[in-house]
């Protein structure tokens, strides 16, 4: 790869070391879901898709089957299915890079590469690859740290670690509602998840605000 | 044991998921459809996740401590602090409210 543009390499490191930090508060998450360090290490290094492992050790931190759980993560992953067929032309990769090119295709590696468009298609590919890697390596470096230093802590209500993880996924979430449609629809399935939860087994009511996101979307607006 | 199975089909699932986007022809997922609602997916699941994490023990709505320390992440995103801020703010107020308790 020809050295990229430096603007490119900014945007890449900046992106990577900001994300990179939140990996803190998912170690921290997986320690009170009741996972060990190396469980929750396994999930940054495996898993890497910030919103899902979130979602998984979410779930059953809240009592909740392990199906509701695996079934949460991969709703929240299959936008990355939608960011591959856009990434796949572009990295053009074979054998073993194609592996690394989907493991580290993600929200932020996408939007990257997608922003670098004014600079070519050679600074879109580096922006891919270059965030890609670099969330890998913080995400990974900080979920051990907040892992470790949650681990040392222990009892979760005591620290707060028990509220730490529904702030996080507000954290997430906020960024997300750039209109009054989609305040709207957040409302709605919070609104739907607190009326689902004494009728349903525990954690099935997160999936099932799916049914929110399938009957708003399935008309046009 | 389950938590085993939670951690290894999670991240098979979510592996595959990434891949098959590497490997589909685009016109299978370009739907309009499918686009509209999967955009909506992460809004939803991430509100469920809020009240679920927030609100919930096993399968009633409890009011306590995780209530205050949400309160207060709330109060930190409006006045624009940083994600980290964000979550030591709501476990700070979280973990005070706990032990006045």
């Amino acid at each position: 790869m020809a050295s990229p543009p430096r603007a490119t390499l900014r945007d890449a490191l900046s992106v990577s070391l900001t994300v990179g930090t939140y990996g803190v508060a998912f170690g921290a998450a997986g320690i009170a879901a009741g996972f060990s360090v190396l469980q929750t290490c396994l999930f940054s290094l495996l898993t890497f898709t910030g919103a899902s492992q979130f979602a998984a050790v979410g779930v059953v931190a809240a009592g909740g089957a392990p199906a509701s759980a695996i079934g949460a993560a991969a709703l929240l992953g299959t936008r990355n299915a939608l960011y591959g067929m856009q990434m796949a032309p572009l990295v053009r990769a074979r054998g073993l890079r194609r592996i690394a090119a989907a493991q580290v295709t993600i929200d932020e590696s996408t939007a990257v590469a997608l922003s670098q468009a004014p600079r070519g298609v050679a600074a879109m590919r580096a922006g891919f690859w270059l965030t890609g890697g670099g969330v890998y390596l913080f995400w990974n470096i900080f979920t051990l740290i907040g892992a470790i230093g949650a681990h040392a802590l222990g009892a979760p209500a005591s620290w707060g670690l028990d509220a730490a993880v529904p702030a996080a996924f507000l954290g997430l979430l906020w960024p997300r509602l750039e209109n009054n449609f989609l305040r709207a629809v957040a409302v709605a399935a919070m609104a739907f998840a607190i009326v689902m939860t004494p009728l349903v087994p525990a954690g099935l009511e997160i999936v099932a605000t799916v049914i929110v996101a399938v009957v708003v979307g399935w008309r046009p607006r | 044991m389950s938590d085993w199975f939670v951690l290894v089909a999670t991240s098979a699932l979510c592996f595959a998921i990434k891949l098959l986007g590497h490997f589909v022809p685009e016109r299978w997922l370009s739907g309009a459809r499918l686009q509209r609602i999967n955009a909506l997916i992460p809004v939803t699941l991430l509100s469920a996740l809020v009240v679920a994490e927030g609100l919930v023990m096993k399968t009633r709505i409890v009011v306590d401590h995780r209530l205050a320390g949400l309160a207060a992440a709330l109060i930190a995103l409006v006045a624009r602090a940083p994600f980290p801020v964000v979550v030591v703010v709501a476990a700070v107020t979280s973990a005070v409210v706990y032990h006045l308790h």
